[in-house]
């Protein structure tokens, strides 16, 4: 184009050499402002003669002159500029030339060659429609043709169809068998009324009613592997044999093969029973079939036999019926439902066989055998309850190891109280033992004895624990269920077991003291020795074991549970019971004494005592050996103050107050001033409860004993009469029983006045009464 | 609603012995017997005024002994038994005697009372060949003459003859068991006409029956120490209670001797005397030598166990009812009486007054008692 517009008019060059500028990418004249300004010599809108008046009326002369010079200068540059423009483009415009006519003649030859193509064209297209138009009939008849060649086929499988399900059953293809027939029945059905295909049909439905035959057969067969009898199933679902039947019947199935699983498991038990079990195919080499197996093996075999095929029969059912029926909802719940009852039934004989077999497991001492295999029947629930979602046997199992659980502890339980009785005929015959081989070391040691039990009671219980604790060990699944763990530990472990225990100890404890004398006949030492045991648990036994429960076994909720306080209250109650008893069995055995001397004495008839009564040093000798027994087990306990003086003098002293009292009284009116005395006296001295509690101490328990005694001495004299020296002779004796008895009590005060009372009260009722020299009375007990 | 206070009334001697004077029905009348070996014993005969709460008395000298058991007649209100013990240098041995009291309150008034009477010896019982006489017992309702001894061994049974003034012996029954057993006390049944008593020896208790004098039941270990009284319900015809050493009260069916029906541990010593109200079987006293008297209150075994059904008011029964349920009265110790300081080993009720009691104790304090009214209107009303 440049070419073009360089051939036209060169006076417009100035023009022209703004476009050639634009052409060429030259923009550096603002083309808006030379618009505008008329002087701009490079503007479009150039005026020469308004720019020349301009510079004529603007410029000196010298600056003209200046001005022209710089003109002709500029004009002659672009003049060969132009030149040099002019001749480089001439050349390529040239050559342009030349190429478009180069061009105009190669146009003409192809405008010749495409006209003959189009000739071609148009005759190929006659020929073909002509030969379309021939060839039209023989294309319908070859589509027909093929037509019935594809019929024909089918014909042909459909009368092959007999002999080739025959082949495929004696080949047991049974799935092949089916799939060719399930192709064929539709067309079959539609044309059996034609004769042809109504022999074909029959043959089929004879074969396949067969091939069922077959499979049912197949299916009922007790060798079959359930991977086979799924496919049976399958087949015959195929074979739209009804599907509830089916499920009836695979259940049924499933049922002969579970029911010998538990045959098996129920054989066990008996075995475990002891019932003579006998196999009817008994061979020599099954006779180790009939050892019982372990609880550990039994569940084991429960597992993997039982559980497992069920587990397999459900799995193979979910697959056959449950997962397929489902364009029938009806069909697939009650398929569903039958499955949950079906399996709900058997479990729950599974659980009845499982539930005997672990009641039965009670004989054994060790737990962890028995856990592992809870544990393991456990998780195997566990993993079936994937199987079966709307169903629970997890719960069902944790019952029955709760259960199971729980059986053990009261069987705990029963072996701790055996244990305890145990402890307790023990504790007897050592305390008969010694009295038989003779006195030579004494009395047995009761202090021994105690530790002995105490230590004994708590190994006991600690191993027991620590056997239970197996039930909770961490590898344990169902140790981890709160359902299980939180019962088992609070209410089973701590209640029925530990509390349990301590109650049970409390209230044999309390049989004893129950018995009064003529049944219980428990020796009184061993009172004593329970008594301080249950004193010790009080202290600190019981909150020990609690503590221990609770720490091994995390119980936390402290709510709703037996209190430690409580427990050692009745502890310390049943401590408190048994001294009581063991004072009043020891009291009533020196009464008894003491009541046989005075009752079967002639008091009047009697001869100047010379002698302590050999009965006093009797009572003497026996409240010295109780007194060593309680020292063994009993602090000394509290006295109140006792005077320095020795007892000799605190007694002459009271003696000579007597003597000097009943000196007066019998100068005087005498019984009048004697019952005044003896209740002036009496007015000063508190009131003596005789059977009270004891103390925890040994003073206490022996003021117990000789309260009652010497209560029992002084009714018993207050039922007689006296003469002369049967009241002196009483005199002798309670000034023997004051000698030795002070040191045993808590206040020998006491002592002095039931003495005193004593005394008073034969006394009264003394025919003669002539009381002796005190210094007499003294030499006589010294010498005894 | 204060109950009155007990009245104390001392007697210079020991005692052991008191009984109602069970003939007198109208007057609250008590005979007690002292025990001294040294001054002439008494009987003392008190008189006790329940609006005044006064007690007077009348003294008669017993002078043949100290009396070790007391009993009125239930035939004629001036006649009494006592067991005494005759005493000499070298021997003692025990005694009875029926006696008459001289004269009544309503006879004898204000004479001066330094010199008292002695009492009418009416005649001797004699058993001489049975060992010493424990205690006398009269036919409980008094239709027959008939006296019961309690010997050392044997059961023996007098025909007295107030005309005549002698007692003959009728029968005589002997305990016979290993080691040499000695009858500790013995009670009359009131029922089957009478023709049962019941003995105690150490641990036993001992049926009877009069006609044929022999063993009809035996309660084995009745008590685990002796038995010391025994008592039979006025009201029921097999009931009984006994007390012993063991300071337990038991109570018994005869046909069911193997277990008590109940017990009773509320004392802390020896009970020695146990006894029935007449009336109100419900109320039970005890006496021991701890010193204390208990009133007990055994609605359960009594004749009436649920209160007294009959007074319902006809158009309060149904609330009456309910009441009667929500407080069905309990067994239990209604009071316990402390006003003694030596062992009590008697107590008796009055034969006119049902609510009124006498406990002697051993320094001879006789106190008089009222159950406490609130429990009257509770078994009246």
């Amino acid at each position: 184009m440049a070419d073009v517009e360089q051939d036209k008019d060169e006076g417009e060059r100035k023009k022209r050499h703004g476009m050639l500028k634009m052409y060429y990418g030259l923009e550096e004249d603002k083309p808006g402002a030379a618009t505008l300004d008329p002087c701009d010599i490079n503007g479009a809108h150039f005026k020469p003669d308004f720019y020349l008046s301009k510079l004529i009326r603007e410029k000196s002369l010298t600056e003209l002159m200046d001005k022209e010079a710089d003109m002709v200068s500029q004009i002659r540059s672009l003049d060969s500029d132009m030149q040099t423009l002019v001749y480089e483009n001439y050349n390529k415009f040239i050559s342009a030339t030349d190429t478009i006519r180069k061009m105009k003649n190669d146009f003409k030859k192809m405008e010749d060659e495409m006209d003959h193509l189009a000739a071609n064209m148009s005759a190929i297209t006659d020929f073909s429609a002509k030969i379309s138009f021939t060839l039209q009939d023989r294309r319908m008849q070859i589509t027909k043709l093929s037509g019935v060649h594809a019929l024909l086929k089918k014909l042909q499988f459909l009368f092959e169809l007999p002999a080739r399900l025959k082949k495929c059953i004696e080949m047991q293809a049974y799935s092949q068998a089916v799939r060719y027939y399930t192709k064929a029945q539709r067309v079959l059905h539609q044309y059996q009324h034609m004769p042809s295909f109504q022999g074909i049909h029959k043959d089929c439905t004879d074969i396949i009613t067969e091939l069922r035959q077959k499979l049912r057969n197949h299916f009922k067969d007790r060798e079959s592997t359930p991977k086979q009898l799924a496919e049976c199933v399958d087949l015959l679902l195929q074979l739209n044999e009804p599907a509830e039947e089916l499920c009836d019947e695979f259940l049924a199935h499933a049922c002969q093969k579970l029911n010998m699983d538990l045959a098996e498991l129920d054989r066990q038990i008996k075995l475990q029973m002891g019932e003579q079990v006998t196999l009817e195919s008994q061979r020599p080499s099954q006779a180790y079939l009939n050892t019982p197996m372990d609880i550990l093996e039994f569940v084991d075999s429960g597992c993997n036999g039982f559980l497992s095929n069920i587990c397999l029969v459900i799995a193979s059912y979910n697959d056959m019926f449950l997962n397929k029926l489902q364009e029938d909802e009806n069909i697939d719940t009650i398929a569903l439902k039958k499955l949950v009852n079906f399996v709900n039934a058997l479990m729950e004989q599974y659980f009845n066989y499982v539930q005997r077999r672990v009641q039965l497991e009670k004989e054994t001492g060790d737990n962890t055998i028995l856990v592992r295999a809870l544990d393991r029947f456990h998780r195997r629930l566990q993993a079936m309850n994937k199987l079966l979602p709307d169903t629970d046997f997890s719960r069902a199992g944790t019952d029955i190891v709760s259960k199971a659980a729980k059986d053990r502890v009261a069987h705990y339980l029963d072996s701790l109280k055996q244990h305890f009785a145990d402890c307790l005929t023990d504790i007897r015959q050592n305390l008969a033992a010694p009295r038989l081989t003779g006195k030579q070391d004494g009395s047995p040691n009761l202090n021994e004895l105690l530790s002995k039990i105490q230590s004994a009671c708590m190994d006991q219980i600690k191993s027991v624990l620590s056997n239970l604790q197996a039930f909770i060990a961490s590898d344990i699944t169902f140790a981890m269920k709160p359902y299980f763990r939180g019962p088992f530990c609070a209410s089973d472990v701590r209640e029925v077991l530990v509390v349990g225990y301590v109650k049970h100890v409390s209230s044999a404890c309390q049989e004893f003291c129950e018995g009064s004398g003529e049944k219980g006949s428990a020796p009184p030492s061993l009172l004593l020795i329970l008594s301080r045991l249950c004193l010790e648990f009080d202290s600190s036994t019981i909150s020990y074991l609690i503590s221990l429960t609770e720490e091994q076994f995390e119980v936390d909720s402290r709510s709703n549970l037996t209190q430690v306080s409580q427990l050692c209250t009745e502890a310390k109650d049943t401590s408190q019971m048994l001294l009581n008893h063991f004072v009043k069995v020891q009291g009533l055995a020196i009464s008894q004494m003491l009541r046989k001397s005075v009752e079967t004495r002639d008091w009047l008839n009697t001869i100047e005592p010379r002698n302590v009564r050999a009965v006093m040093k009797r009572v003497v000798e026996d409240i010295t050996s109780i007194d060593t027994q309680v020292g063994q087990l009993y602090e000394e306990g509290v006295r109140n103050e006792r005077s320095s003086d020795s007892s000799r003098r605190t007694h002459s002293h009271t003696a000579s107050s007597l003597q000097r009292k009943q000196g007066n009284q019998w100068n005087f009116t005498p019984s009048i001033d004697n019952s005044l005395m003896s209740n002036i006296q009496k007015l000063f001295s508190e009131k003596i409860e005789i059977f009270s509690a004891v103390e925890f101490s040994k003073v206490s328990v022996l003021t117990g004993i000789i309260k009652i005694s010497l209560k029992t001495f002084m009714e018993c004299v207050r039922l007689r009469t006296f003469g002369r020296y049967g009241l002196q002779q009483i005199q002798v004796d309670t000034h023997y029983l004051q000698l030795y008895l002070w040191r045993f009590v808590t206040d020998e005060n006491l002592v002095q006045v039931l003495l005193d009372e004593i005394v008073c009260s034969t006394v009264h009722r003394c025919l003669d009464p002539v009381l002796m020299e005190p210094s007499v009375i003294e030499l006589i007990c010294e010498r005894g | 609603m204060e109950d009155e206070a007990s009245v104390i009334y001392g007697l210079e001697f020991q005692a052991r012995t008191l009984t109602a004077q069970t003939a007198e029905s109208d007057q609250v009348r008590f005979l007690v017997g002292t025990q001294s070996l040294k001054a002439e014993n008494q009987v003392h005969h008190i008189d006790f005024d329940d609006e005044n709460n006064q007690i007077s008395k009348n003294v008669f000298l017993h002078r043949v002994g100290e009396i070790w058991h007391l009993s009125a007649s239930t035939i004629d209100k001036n006649l009494l038994a006592t067991c005494y013990n005759k005493t000499s240098e070298s021997k003692a041995e025990m005694c009875a005697a029926v006696w008459r009291l001289p004269s009544d309150f309503d006879t004898l008034q204000s004479e001066d009372h330094t010199s008292h009477q002695s009492l009418e010896l009416v005649c001797d019982l004699t058993a001489s060949d049975f060992g010493d006489l424990k205690s006398v017992l009269w036919h409980p309702t008094g239709d027959s003459s008939n006296l019961v001894g309690i010997a050392d061994s044997h059961i023996l049974v007098w025909e007295l003859e107030t005309s005549s003034a002698s007692a003959k012996l009728v029968s005589s029954a002997e305990l016979e068991a290993k080691g040499q057993p000695r009858l500790t006390c013995g009670q009359w049944n009131p029922h089957h006409n009478c023709t049962q008593i019941a003995t105690a020896n150490d641990t036993f208790i001992r049926g009877w029956d009069l006609r044929t004098m022999e063993q009809v039941y035996t309660i084995e270990n009745a008590h685990g120490q002796l038995v010391r009284d025994l008592d039979f319900n006025p009201n029921k015809q097999y009931y009984m209670v006994s007390c012993g050493d063991d300071c337990k009260v038991k109570f018994w069916d005869i046909r069911n001797v193997t277990e008590p029906l109940k017990i009773l541990a509320h004392h802390s010593h020896w009970v020695w005397s146990v006894k029935y109200n007449h009336f109100h079987d419900q109320l039970v006293l005890t006496s021991s030598s701890d010193s204390r008297v208990i009133l007990s209150n055994i609605v359960s075994l009594s004749s009436e166990p649920y209160g007294h059904l009959a007074d319902n008011d006809s158009d309060r029964e149904d609330m009456d009812a309910k009441d009667k349920e929500s407080v069905l009265p309990q067994d239990g110790v209604i009071a316990t009486y402390e006003e003694h300081e030596d062992s009590v080993y008697a107590v008796d009720w009055s034969s006119a007054d049902p609510w009124v009691f006498a406990s002697l104790s051993y320094d001879g304090r006789l106190v008089i008692n009222r159950v406490p009214r609130a429990e009257k209107y509770k078994i009246l009303l």
